[in-house]
């Protein structure tokens, strides 16, 4: 599919998707505002820029395979996908309605492009492992990329995985962590503070850089940093805002799981430029 | 008079030594194991394949979900480690990687049940078939010596979807040979009856074997069905049973909740009700010992069964008097 490179595009593109997100979730009536908004832009910049994949032939053996390993920010990727042309985007609007394949958290099963089912938390880098092992069996030359979220970190497994993966030099695996600093239950410092959080997995042995995960510039200078890493795999902490583009919704941790009201979503559409 | 116990090799060598041959005639086919490689004898396909061959170390949950990774992208991974450890430590990963999605993984147990012996009852599993029988799609077995269980662990490979097998540290005594043959989901019938069934499986079923000659001495006429696969249960052979004989025990190296004996009661209840008992452990651990001395001391030897049969068959009695 054709790649956005420019900039303002894709900044216009990631607008689009937080308009899409409100959209699904103002009509749904439940989902996860907050961790969808914040993950927004990286998603954009992975679906517009960086992947190489087809939605007119998800199955293509060469894609790249993304896991979202936050499995509630689900309606950022259906928003993704949709607006990359998977399925029609009108189909948006069916998120957790009964008999919908855009379930409340990603099933594998039921839409395409989706390449792992997750939605309990801390199980995406370890398929994310999976499938780089698979890569390198089959002598392919895909990339796989997991989102994760900071309370997620707070999981065994994703240590567990974060060892797996600098054993096997998975150098073909980036991992990114949308580090938006809130949890269900508050912010991630009071619940579980996961800092000093970069040099964790940098001693863990993954090549590690930092970035504000809403400056478009920043997300696709590292990516293209992470692809050129060699030995080991790579971790892009992106530090991200909560509810990011939606002034109420803003590190209000409310949004964290409460979908917007009718009127909320009016106002966040118009903030948007969405209507 | 006692059947010849002839001891063959243990279920998990016969796995073992089925993975060897899957590493040569299925490309597709790659093994994890958790730093357990030698007990659970996955280590001769690490040393033939050893680019198919991954070491995840002590790390279940990430095995079972680097595992679902693999199966993904079409490999057909058979995943290994002691029944406690990875059934127990992944039930969320089994769930939500592997059940969940329907992905095409084998997870292959050794030291099931509590003739795991002198390590004692943290290394003896006693909930595993429970807690993979909650899992929806998954197939589950335990198959009962050498010539089954290798059989079985070939047809995992080609069977689409998740597959659970149980295998056990001891030697298992021999029941079959080379010419024998499995099918995923089919029991077998190994003795006639009329009386009453005794359905076992895994090293069960060599004592209800016992159980059935014994019987035969006090004229009471038993089946005895290899119930290796506990699901998909064998229903047609199940209710063919329960309508000649009329009474069933049913006998399994597990906790008494969840196994086997759960299947076939509800199985029973629901289609044909007949009495049922059932030999198995009664919702405790186990302890260090051998094993033999384990499963006389946990209720779980020939003996037992006989018992066990007796019981049920005044029950059935009752119930025609009635």
């Amino acid at each position: 599919m054709q790649k956005l490179v420019n900039i303002p595009d894709l900044c216009a593109k990631a607008r689009e998707m937080r308009c899409e997100i409100i959209r699904m979730l103002g009509e749904a009536g439940s989902g996860h505002p907050g961790g969808s908004l914040s993950c927004a832009d990286l998603l954009t910049a992975l679906y517009f820029n960086a992947l190489k994949h087809d939605p007119k032939n998800p199955k293509w053996p060469d894609r790249d395979r993304l896991v979202l390993s936050k499995g509630h920010g689900a309606p950022a990727l259906y928003a993704a996908l949709a607006l990359c042309g998977y399925f029609p985007k009108e189909q948006l609007l069916t998120l957790r309605q009964l008999g919908s394949p855009l379930q409340g958290h990603p099933d594998m099963r039921k839409l395409p492009g989706l390449e792992a089912s997750t939605g309990s938390l801390g199980q995406g880098l370890s398929i994310g492992i999976g499938i780089a092992l698979a890569q390198i069996l089959d002598k392919k030359d895909y990339r796989t990329y997991v989102v994760l979220s900071d309370g997620e970190c707070n999981e065994g497994q994703i240590w567990e995985a974060a060892a797996s993966a600098a054993h096997f030099k998975l150098n073909h695996l980036i991992a990114i962590l949308d580090y938006n600093k809130y949890q269900l239950d508050g912010a991630v410092k009071d619940i579980l503070d996961m800092e000093p959080m970069a040099k964790k997995w940098e001693s863990f042995g993954w090549n590690v850089c930092e970035i504000d995960g809403h400056n478009m510039v920043e997300i696709l200078e590292a990516l293209e940093w992470a692809e050129k890493q060699g030995g080991a795999p790579s971790m892009i902490i992106a530090h991200t805002i909560k509810g990011k583009g939606v002034s109420f919704m803003e590190n209000n941790n409310n949004f964290h799981g409460v979908a917007p009201t009718q009127e909320e979503t009016v106002k966040a559409l118009q903030e948007l430029g969405g209507k | 008079m006692a059947i010849e116990k002839k001891l063959g090799a243990a279920t998990r060598d016969a796995y073992g030594k089925a993975l060897v041959q899957l590493g040569k005639t299925n490309p597709k086919v790659v093994v994890l194991d958790a730093d357990l490689s030698k007990s659970t004898k996955t280590a001769a396909f690490g040393q033939q394949f050893p680019d198919r061959f991954f070491d995840m170390g002590i790390q279940e949950a990430n095995m079972v979900g680097v595992a679902a990774g693999l199966a993904a992208q079409g490999k057909i991974p058979f995943v290994s480690s002691f029944a406690c450890f990875l059934i127990c430590k992944t039930h969320d990963q089994l769930r939500m990687s592997v059940a969940f999605p329907e992905l095409n993984v084998k997870i292959v147990t050794s030291h099931g049940g509590i003739s795991v012996g002198e390590d004692g009852a943290s290394q003896q599993s006693i909930e595993d078939i429970a807690l993979v029988c909650t899992l929806p799609g998954f197939v589950v077995m335990i198959p009962a010596d050498q010539y089954s269980a290798e059989k079985l662990v070939l047809q995992a490979a080609e069977w689409k979807g998740p597959v659970y097998i149980r295998t056990g540290r001891p030697k298992a005594p021999i029941l079959y040979n080379e010419n024998s043959s499995f099918q995923i989901g089919k029991g077998v019938r190994l003795r006639e009856g009329t009386d009453v069934t005794l359905v076992a499986n895994g090293l069960q079923v060599f004592e209800a074997l016992c159980a059935q000659e014994t019987l035969k001495g006090k004229g009471i006429r038993a089946s005895v069905v290899d119930l290796h696969t506990i699901k998909p249960l064998d229903q047609a052979l199940l209710l063919e049973e329960a309508k000649r004989t009329g009474a069933f025990v049913v006998c399994e190296e597990h906790q008494i909740w969840g196994g086997l004996g759960s299947a076939v009661a509800t199985f029973l209840s629901k289609e044909y009700p007949v009495p049922v008992e059932f030999v198995a452990i009664q919702d405790t651990y186990a302890e260090s010992g051998k094993p033999d001395e384990l499963l006389e001391k946990y209720g779980l030897t020939a003996p037992y069964i006989v018992e066990a049969a007796e019981r049920v068959l005044a029950k059935k009695s009752s119930l025609t008097r009635a």
